[in-house]
């Protein structure tokens, strides 16, 4: 079983690889404006969308006026997703009569799609109507995972030019990161999970006799469309509250695995987009490669966990062959769930195929800890690029004194205020999370949504707190987020982990492409090769792991230790 | 200062007053410019408090050593710096022990009326007369005369200087010495402000500054710093919920073995102690700044003629024309030589008798006179009583001279004179009356060991760019030679700026020496500008480091120097972060064991009780730094390899035993506690 | 400011219609036109009514059929609430469900072998999940076979032809579609559930 769940984790890589460098060369070519095959249809809509825009697509923005457009999109997005909620009942398309969203889950709800995050306080099926879900909740999905790749570019940008005052149009990148990378793969993954059995349907839900003789509802909706961009833009937002564990949104195996391989591909493909903007493929390479080291590592560690089991539940009598299966579906099995586990975790993507709450504690610590490293093992579209972006000027600069010289980075001088900017960006993660957590378990109001006792509870609020800073959005879904506290304080971290961090990226990335850039020399710091490799993934785990390792033994570390030890809450 | 009374690194005295300083430089305004420390000091304010005050839970012991440790680890850092600065403060002394309140001998107005003024009042502009014997009262310039000064004083160097008015010798510097002669000279600088002021000051570090690396470092320390605190502070509250608590005590010993002490403690230490190599290699630099800069140099510019060629063209070969036997050929040459004083004209007696076997003679010993080099004859040589006339001298010269005397110039040695110019050489053509001997090869002779230099450049990324005043021709030949990389020919100082301007656009940072005044906006505009202290003070200003010693080839050293410093830091800083892992895994499971028996199980060192855990991990803290405080003031060792193997191998000792060390060093100490019954 | 203000307003209304509506339709269209069942709901009738979605777990009580999965959703599979327990590896609350849950089994397969599948004592994460293991669906024959009348090898061949395997030889479990299953049950003794009223799950 262990086996072959490893074995599973191998072939997917290998195909995650295989996507890589076409879709990075294809992003390449979309965002230093070549023609790529796609022209000919999003060529002329690509026009059209400028022409009722207002855009001038040939003026190019500085940093400070691009972070100011995504910042006025951003906020009047989370404005209109929130009236959208509160107005739904006033609205077409909605069979089955939901009522108004609430306001603090309006607000709540609103955040998480703007911000990439997809947590959900709320169960779809019967919070949402189906002109919400795609209309409003999907049209964020679009555009939040746009506006990731356009940071990302942006901070290509910023490392592969010189002397340069801008680094690109936002609202360029936005409009040709959607209709030439997302819109096009989201149509073709729709229609084949539609053919699969993921529903798409603009009709209520359909009433049906069971053999039982008792009556069942099946929900139907707009499912397929929003479950496409939801895994490709790493946005994670299920249209059902069971998310990718619902029969409708993920069937079969196959789908699962198309499921994941949307998640990684942009994020993966985009290190290619690097290397290739910047002329240095191999340093493209050397990142993915700290990445696939790191998401190898954890996936391997889940689907050991996973696979084995809970001892305390196999003590009373279960059969210990088929693993943890409590929060799983029988189709996906132990090893399936487990890998989309750390995916969807390793990306900010939040979709989950199984409950991390009722994973065993080191296969929940995983997903934890690649949330708390800043998603950056391959991470959100964007999101992950830019996140590691952080970790490799830091790399630069602590080992780059090393050999002798001003730290540098593919010829970029690298001084204080980047050093600033960086640790601010680390900083602000941290905060969020350590802060809202304590805040969390230390209130009344913070203790009361906690449903597992023991270490776990800690897990949860700490799993909340994760995953909205780090606008991952999967959760240990029993904590009792649904609350004043929650929705309030986790809205508010969603809000800082996006923007709070997207503002010092991309200072860093109109500082560096102000710079002037130095010659390469044998002196100069290498970020190309396995050597580049292990010491981005190494500083990776000390910097952004370290912090939480009192958090993490006081949570899922000890209940490991207490599990094995036939402890119970 | 190598030259100056040695100072060893751990003099008596100077410890001595290290330690002292280590206890003064506690004051809060000494503390808050390393954010790091500032908060070790704020913990162990804090712990003393909780340990004076009501409540202290625990034992009283293990609480009172914890207090004493975290003020110990304040102290080491303090003493590291202190150390560092010992021996600039010790130079400093020295120095101003010269700098008496010499009395100045002023000129005033339009008849030259000399007037006695104390040193301190000279303003810029004024003139002062310097007789033998006397200290010179200010820097300046000569502008009348000629004398022999003693510069030891700033050198360190005991062989008298020439420094005379016009020129590019004619800079003096405050507090040396007039040995012979008289000289007028015009004062430079504002009182307070000379050379000797400045290199006090500099030599002190009273005007340290921290450079832009240190000033990046220091903030990502402080963020680190903040991001521990953090964990720490919100460890409380997840305690509290697990049903244990934590005492402040702990909490702040987990703080400061987390947050980046080791390197925190050492910095100003590795900057300071960098500042004092590049001065014990006798080179001032200007400011740390300079220094850093110079480990990111990547093209040096080095004058062909003294640094990397030997001054002087030497003879290297006899060419003997047709039917001329060498042995003649070697004889006659010497016989031109032998009256000639200039350095080649030496080097073709010192050829003939190492070649030739032929010994020295004596002009006396014939009956001859010497006809010197004339810029209208271009030859030179000798005139024998009895008319034969043997001369040596510039082709067409000789040519003209043996046609006058009825005999003609060979083909054969048209065609050596042509080969050898075209190889970069010169060629001196010797001529006996009007037959034509043979040729001399002279030609540019590269100093021993300079290719070997330049290739460790290479393997350092460094570019060497060889600037001279010859055609391109000879240029590219010693370029070859030299093994350097590139050359620029018939340079003239705008061509010099010019190419520096051109290095830099395309993203490489230029080191380059100088000395003369059309050097000084060349110095100004490169990366690196050394300027030789026998230079101009124009030169001086110009460039951001004064070689004492003036010997251009020292920019490579001052390279390395720099190089070193940076990777010192970066290395001290990739340790003390690796160092935390093994930390954690001492104090973690100590703060909880009590709490959850089963995290025994993280205790991977076996540390024989929580307290002993703890403690050790705050002693191994506090220790380490003292440990390292002779690598900060040494330098990492440094070895002139490319970016890729030096970063693996300081990768592997630095990061990798960063990793491993402290497990090592916690449980030695935790033993040694236990033995010891501390604990 | 402003111009950002107008120029977001316009492109998120633009970006609306596009990805908000075009885009859902165009999936529609093709689903319906290329596979309508699939994309509506893969919807079971029997006996010309719906029984229930293919897709879709339900809860089954009767006697002589085959037993889903404990669920979490709602009062047990919900189509509205769907969901799992949450309940984490240390849960007292768990442990004690998982106990009750494998004394429920074992008292109502008497003549099951072998140890209780994990999918017997387990919710699964969508609380609808349809499927249980190729283990459990044999665990339960002895009962369903006595309850149904129904020999037991035919059953055991009825699962087995019911079994769908790895995707690619490698991914996913292999799985028993319950409601499928029961379909065939049904087809062979229709008495089987016949009666049975809706109970709890």
């Amino acid at each position: 079983m262990t086996t072959l769940a490893l074995l599973k984790i191998a072939v997917y890589f290998l195909l995650v690889l295989a996507v890589t460098k076409p879709l990075g060369l294809h992003m390449r070519r979309v965002f230093s404006g070549e023609r790529t095959f796609l022209d000919p249809v999003a060529g002329p809509l690509e026009r059209l969308v400028y022409r009722l825009g207002g855009v001038d697509p040939k003026k190019e923005q500085g940093w400070r006026a691009y972070a100011s457009s995504l910042l006025v999109f951003s906020v009047l997005g989370v404005l209109g997703l929130y009236a959208f909620e509160r107005l739904q009942h006033l609205l077409p398309l909605n069979p089955d009569r939901l009522p108004a969203v609430p306001p603090a889950l309006a607000w709540n709800t609103a955040v998480s799609f703007v911000t990439n995050t997809n947590w959900q306080a709320y169960a779809g099926e019967a919070t949402m109507s189906h002109l919400t879900q795609m209309a409003a909740l999907a049209l964020h999905n679009f555009l939040s995972a746009a506006a990731g790749i356009a940071i990302a570019v942006a901070v290509i940008r910023g490392i592969s030019r010189a002397g340069s005052k801008t680094i690109g149009s936002f609202w360029v990148d936005l409009t040709r990161a959607t209709l030439y990378v997302l819109l096009p793969i989201s149509l073709v993954a729709a229609v084949v999970l539609t053919s699969q059995g993921v529903v798409q349907s603009f009709s209520p839900a359909v009433e049906v006799t069971t053999l039982d003789g008792a009556t069942q509802k099946v929900p139907l909706g707009p499912v397929a469309s929003q479950e496409a961009i939801k895994e490709l833009g790493t946005n994670g937002g299920g249209f059902f509250n069971a998310n990718s564990a619902h029969p409708f949104e993920n069937p079969t195996p196959a789908t699962n695995l198309l499921e994941m391989l949307l998640v990684f591909a942009i994020p993966a493909g985009l290190t290619y987009t690097l290397g290739s903007m910047t002329g240095k493929t191999r340093h493209g390479w050397a990142v993915f490669w700290a990445m696939g080291l790191l998401f190898l590592f954890g996936a391997g560690v889940t689907a050991y966990s996973e696979t084995r089991g809970n001892p305390i539940h196999q003590a009373a009598g279960v059969d210990a062959a088929a693993g943890n299966m409590e929060g799983k579906e029988v189709r996906f099995g132990p090893g399936d769930t487990a890998l989309f586990a750390t995916i969807t975790t390793a990306a900010s993507c939040g979709a989950v195929n199984g409950m991390h709450d009722s994973f065993t504690p080191l296969g929940g610590l995983v997903p934890l800890v690649n949330i708390q490293l800043g998603e950056v093992v391959f991470g959100g579209v964007g999101a992950g690029l830019y996140g590691v972006f952080v970790f490799v000027v830091l790399s630069v600069f602590i080992a780059g004194l090393m050999v002798g010289r001003t730290p540098e980075y593919l010829g970029k001088k690298i001084e204080g205020p980047d050093v600033k900017l960086a640790m601010l960006a680390v900083l602000i993660l941290t905060f969020c999370i350590l802060v809202g957590t304590a805040a969390g378990v230390a209130t009344k109001a913070g203790l009361a949504g906690i449903t597992n006792p023991g270490p776990h509870g800690l897990s949860q609020v700490l799993y909340g707190f994760t995953s909205a800073a780090g606008n991952n959005g999967s959760a240990f879904a029993g904590l009792g987020a649904n609350s004043g506290f929650y929705n309030v304080l986790l809205g508010v971290a969603m809000f800082f982990g996006r923007f709070l961090m997207i503002v010092p990226i991309l200072g860093m990335a109109g500082s560096l492409a102000a710079k002037k850039r130095l010659a390469e020399s044998a002196g100069t710091f290498p970020v190309d090769g396995p050597l580049f490799t292990v010491l981005l993934a190494g500083v990776i785990l000390v910097v952004g792991a370290l912090t939480f390792f009192p958090a993490l033994s006081l949570g899922p570390i000890v209940e490991h230790l207490l599990m094995v030890s036939g402890r119970t809450f | 200062m190598t030259k100056h009374a040695e100072i060893r690194l751990l003099d008596r005295a100077l410890l001595t007053r290290a330690v002292a300083d280590s206890f003064r430089k506690l004051h809060p305004r000494h503390m808050k410019s390393n954010p790091v420390l500032f908060v070790v000091e704020v913990g162990a304010v804090l712990a003393t408090l909780a340990l004076l005050g009501v409540g202290t839970r625990g034992s009283f012991s293990f609480q009172l050593q914890v207090v004493l440790w975290l003020w110990a680890t304040v102290l080491f850092a303090n003493l590291a710096e202190a150390v560092a600065e010992g021996r600039g403060k010790a130079q400093a002394d020295a120095l101003r022990r010269t700098k008496t309140d010499a009395i100045a001998r002023r000129l005033v107005g339009e008849e030259r009326r000399e007037e006695r003024v104390p040193a301190s009042d000279l303003q810029k502009g004024d003139l002062v007369v310097v007789e033998a014997g006397q200290l010179i009262p200010g820097d300046g310039t000569v502008v009348e005369g000629i004398a022999s000064v003693d510069e030891s004083a700033i050198t360190g160097e005991s062989a008298p200087v020439i420094r005379e008015a016009g020129g590019d010798r004619s800079a003096v510097t405050g507090g040396t010495k007039v040995l012979s002669d008289r000289i007028v000279v015009e004062v430079t600088s504002e009182p307070g402000s000379t050379f000797l002021d400045r290199m006090i000051r500099l030599v002190e570090g009273a005007e340290r500054q921290k450079t832009p690396n240190e000033i990046a470092l220091d903030i990502l320390l402080a963020g680190l710093t903040i991001v521990f605190l953090l964990a720490t502070v919100t460890l409380r509250p997840f305690a509290l919920y697990s049903g244990s608590d934590v005492s402040p005590t702990v909490l702040v010993a987990l703080l400061v073995c987390l947050i980046p002490t080791t390197i925190g403690g050492l910095l100003s230490a590795i900057g300071i102690a960098g500042m004092d190599r590049v001065l014990r290699h006798n080179v001032l630099a200007m400011s740390g700044r300079a220094v850093e800069a110079s480990g990111d140099v990547n093209v040096l510019l080095l004058d062909k003629t003294g640094t990397i060629t030997l001054g002087n063209r030497q003879a290297t070969q006899l060419l003997p024309a047709p039917g001329v036997p060498e042995r003649e050929l070697a004889e006659l040459a010497q016989l031109a030589s032998l009256a000639d004083e200039t350095p080649e004209g030496r080097s073709i007696v010192v050829l003939a008798k190492t070649k030739h076997g032929l010994r020295g003679r004596e002009l006396r010993d014939f009956h001859a006179h010497f006809v010197p080099f004339t810029a209208r004859t271009r030859m030179s040589g000798l005139d024998f009583e009895g008319g034969r006339k043997v001369r040596k001298g510039a082709a067409d010269a000789v040519d003209g001279f043996v046609r006058a005397a009825g005999g003609h110039f060979p083909e054969e040695v048209r065609r050596d004179v042509a080969r050898i110019a075209g190889e970069g050489g010169t060629p001196l053509v010797v001529a006996d009356g009007g037959k034509v001997a043979g040729t001399i090869y002279l030609k540019d002779v590269v100093k021993g060991g300079m290719k070997e230099r330049f290739d460790r450049l290479r393997a350092m990324g460094i570019r060497t760019v060889m600037i001279t005043g010859d055609n391109p021709l000879t240029a590219a030949s010693i370029a070859r030679e030299a093994g350097v990389d590139d050359f620029l020919a018939e340079a003239t100082p705008e061509h010099k700026l010019a190419l520096i301007r051109r290095e830099q656009a395309n993203g490489d940072l230029v080191a380059m020496t100088g000395d003369g005044t059309n050097d000084a906006p060349a110095l100004a505009q490169a990366d690196v500008g050394m300027a030789m202290n026998t230079g101009t003070q124009a030169a001086k200003e110009a460039g951001n480091m004064v070689d004492l010693d003036s010997n251009p080839t020292k920019l490579i050293e001052v390279v390395e120097i720099g190089k070193q410093l940076l990777m010192t830091r970066g290395a001290l800083t990739t340790f003390s972060i690796s160092n935390d892992v093994a930390k954690y895994f001492a104090i973690l499971p100590a703060l909880f064991v009590a709490t959850f028996p089963q995290l025994q199980a993280l205790n991977v060192m076996r540390l024989a009780t929580p307290e002993s855990a703890i403690l050790s991990a705050v002693v191994f803290n506090a220790l380490i730094i003292v440990a390292l405080i002779p690598l900060a003031l040494r330098g990492v060792s440094y070895r002139p390899l490319g970016a890729g193997r030096i970063l693996r191998r300081n990768l592997l000792i630095y990061g990798l035993g960063g990793l491993v060390a402290p497990f090592a060093g916690i449980k030695a100490i935790d033993l040694l506690l236990v033995a010891l019954g501390l604990v | 400011m402003t111009r950002n203000a107008l120029v977001s307003l316009r492109l998120l209304v633009v970006f609306t219609v596009l990805t908000g509506l075009v885009y859902p339709a165009a999936v529609w269209a093709i689903g319906r036109v290329a596979f309508p069942r699939a994309a509506s709901g893969s919807l079971v009738t029997h006996e010309g009514r719906l029984v229930g979605s293919e897709l879709i777990g339900q809860a089954v009580t009767s006697p002589g059929l085959f037993r889903p999965r404990p669920s979490a959703a709602g009062s047990g599979y919900d189509g509205f609430a769907s969901g799992g327990s949450n309940l984490g590896p240390t849960s007292k609350a768990l442990a004690d469900r998982v106990a009750a849950e494998l004394a429920r089994s074992r008292a109502e397969n008497p003549a099951a072998k072998g140890p209780v599948p994990a999918d017997a004592a387990t919710a699964s994460g969508s609380g609808l999940d349809p499927h249980v293991s190729p283990a459990f669906a044999l665990w339960q024959v002895p009962r369903v076979a006595q309850e149904s009348g129904l020999p037991a090898a035919d059953l055991e061949a009825m699962v087995a032809r019911r079994t769908e395997g790895r995707f690619l030889g490698l991914f996913g479990e292999p799985r028993v579609n319950v409601l499928l299953l029961n379909l065939d049950v049904r087809a062979r003794a229709p008495g089987a559930g016949a009666n049975a009223g809706g109970g709890t799950p």
